[in-house]
């Protein structure tokens, strides 16, 4: 028992580790918020290519959707960290981060987007647009709070997910969170720094499942 | 009313979808004031035909004035202005569940009017006041009953000052102890000089409130005149079957 707590649970190693993991959590941060800030954005706007009535654009967006669903997060950020550089194109670990998970990101946020327009009734639209509305304004001011409202469960689970995905940047060498902690477990051979990364992902995550589950169920009752 | 000028004006009206075409030669006037109620079997273009009025629809062919201006020329980024002259009333009422009906009845005076919020509010209460819903500005649409919400409806296409206002079968979501309420607020319309083209299967209130019925069937309309002569002394056989089944209603 002693044996397991000091391996895992030795908290004169956490103490020393925390400094070196509480920067790596704010990088953590700072990445989470650039790649979902733009990923919701991006999403928002290919979904609404996506079911924009002209041809090429809908194409185009469709595409770009089931592609950047379909690729893994990890081969494409080592595609852009370490293939790019062959076409002379070298990234910071962080711009390249931020660049792949966006694509990845923006392409389900766009499938949540989507769903929630879709959801809402095609009246709505039709009795806007019959009062002069243009469909710009259709859109926002009508079609999206309902689609918005209808998909936040989503929005907030993707977001989960962002934050989890985050760690595959460690592979990137990039100290966030996880880099960190397997930093401090490396130099202090113990695998207690790891177990206080996965605490502090928990304190960051469980009430946002928390959220969501509950929101769920609210929805559920209605 | 003869003597007023057509505010709406359909000629030669055809659309297809597809290879199905649902209306084949559509002609029909409504005076300045005028109500006029369409009557026929579903299926027979009747929603279509409104639907073109505005151009949700887009007609396959044919020409259809509003107030004298052609609307079935004119490009799309001018379809909203035109729609302004047009309101509508749908059968679902589709009013937006995420704002109160005081918003519902703001929301395209402000952006589609251009009116500032302050006026926009004082017609939106002066509004739903004619439409006796007043006390319900700050509800949300999923309180109202559907009689009200159709109300708080009318409203909304009101607010605009449209020149016409098309109502596409406004009762025929209600339970029939709310149906009374909604045809009061037309008849009010009526009396204030409101132009309307209404399809609806209330024969009861068209006989008592409209000034012409059309009766169209299979893309066409097959007869039309004073509701007395319509529904009293029907001269098409085909008329003469409509009315038979529904006779069950009031139209017998």
């Amino acid at each position: 028992m002693n044996m397991f707590l000091a391996t895992f649970f030795d908290i004169n190693i956490m103490m020393q580790a925390l400094p070196l993991l509480l920067k790596g959590a704010v990088t953590t941060l700072k990445l989470c918020a650039v790649v979902i800030i733009c990923g919701l954005f991006g999403g928002l706007m290919l979904a609404l290519r996506a079911l924009s009535p002209r041809g090429w654009l809908r194409w185009g967006s469709v595409i770009y959707i089931d592609l950047f669903r379909a690729i893994p997060p990890l081969v494409l950020l080592i595609f852009v960290y370490s293939g790019l550089p062959f076409a002379g194109l070298e990234l910071a670990p962080f711009s390249a981060v931020v660049i792949a998970f966006f694509m990845n990101n923006s392409a389900y946020f766009a499938e949540v987007f989507r769903a929630g327009i879709n959801a809402v009734p095609k009246g709505q639209t039709e009795a806007a647009r019959a009062t002069g509305l243009s469909p710009t304004q259709t859109m926002i001011h009508v079609v999206l709070p309902p689609a918005i409202r209808n998909v936040l469960p989503d929005l907030l689970s993707n977001t989960v997910e962002v934050v989890k995905l985050t760690s595959l940047a460690s592979v990137v060498s990039l100290s966030e969170l996880l880099y960190s902690a397997n930093m401090a477990r490396s130099v202090t051979y113990n695998a207690s720094p790891l177990v206080l990364a996965a605490l502090l992902y928990l304190a960051v995550l469980w009430p946002l499942v928390r959220i969501i589950s509950r929101y769920q169920r609210g929805l559920a009752v209605k | 009313m003869s003597q007023h000028r057509a505010m709406l004006e359909i000629h030669a009206l055809e659309k297809r979808f597809g290879q199905t075409e649902v209306l084949k030669n559509i002609d029909l006037k409504v005076r300045e004031g005028e109500l006029v109620f369409v009557i026929g079997p579903s299926g027979s273009g009747k929603s279509t035909m409104l639907r073109c009025c505005n151009r949700l629809e887009e007609p396959t062919s044919g020409a259809i004035m509003i107030d004298g201006a052609r609307i079935t020329d004119i490009p799309r980024r001018d379809l909203d202005k035109m729609r302004l002259k047009v309101g509508m009333v749908f059968q679902g009422f589709h009013l937006y569940p995420h704002m109160t009906v005081l918003k519902n009845v703001m929301l395209a005076q402000v952006k589609a009017l251009g009116r500032s919020k302050a006026e926009a509010e004082a017609r939106a209460l002066d509004m739903l006041d004619q439409v006796g819903l007043k006390h319900k500005a700050d509800a949300r649409p999923s309180e109202l009953s559907g009689g009200q919400q159709q109300r708080v409806a009318i409203a909304r296409a009101v607010a605009l000052d449209p020149k016409v206002m098309l109502f596409d079968e406004p009762t025929s979501a209600l339970d029939p102890e709310l149906v009374g309420s909604v045809l009061n607020v037309m008849k009010d319309l009526r009396q204030k000089g409101m132009t309307m083209l209404v399809v609806s299967h209330e024969m009861a209130f068209a006989r008592e409130a409209a000034d012409r019925v059309v009766f169209m069937d299979g893309g066409y309309v097959v007869e039309q005149g004073p509701p007395e002569e319509v529904f009293g002394n029907p001269k098409s056989e085909r008329l003469k079957a409509f009315l038979s089944r529904v006779s069950g209603t009031a139209a017998a």
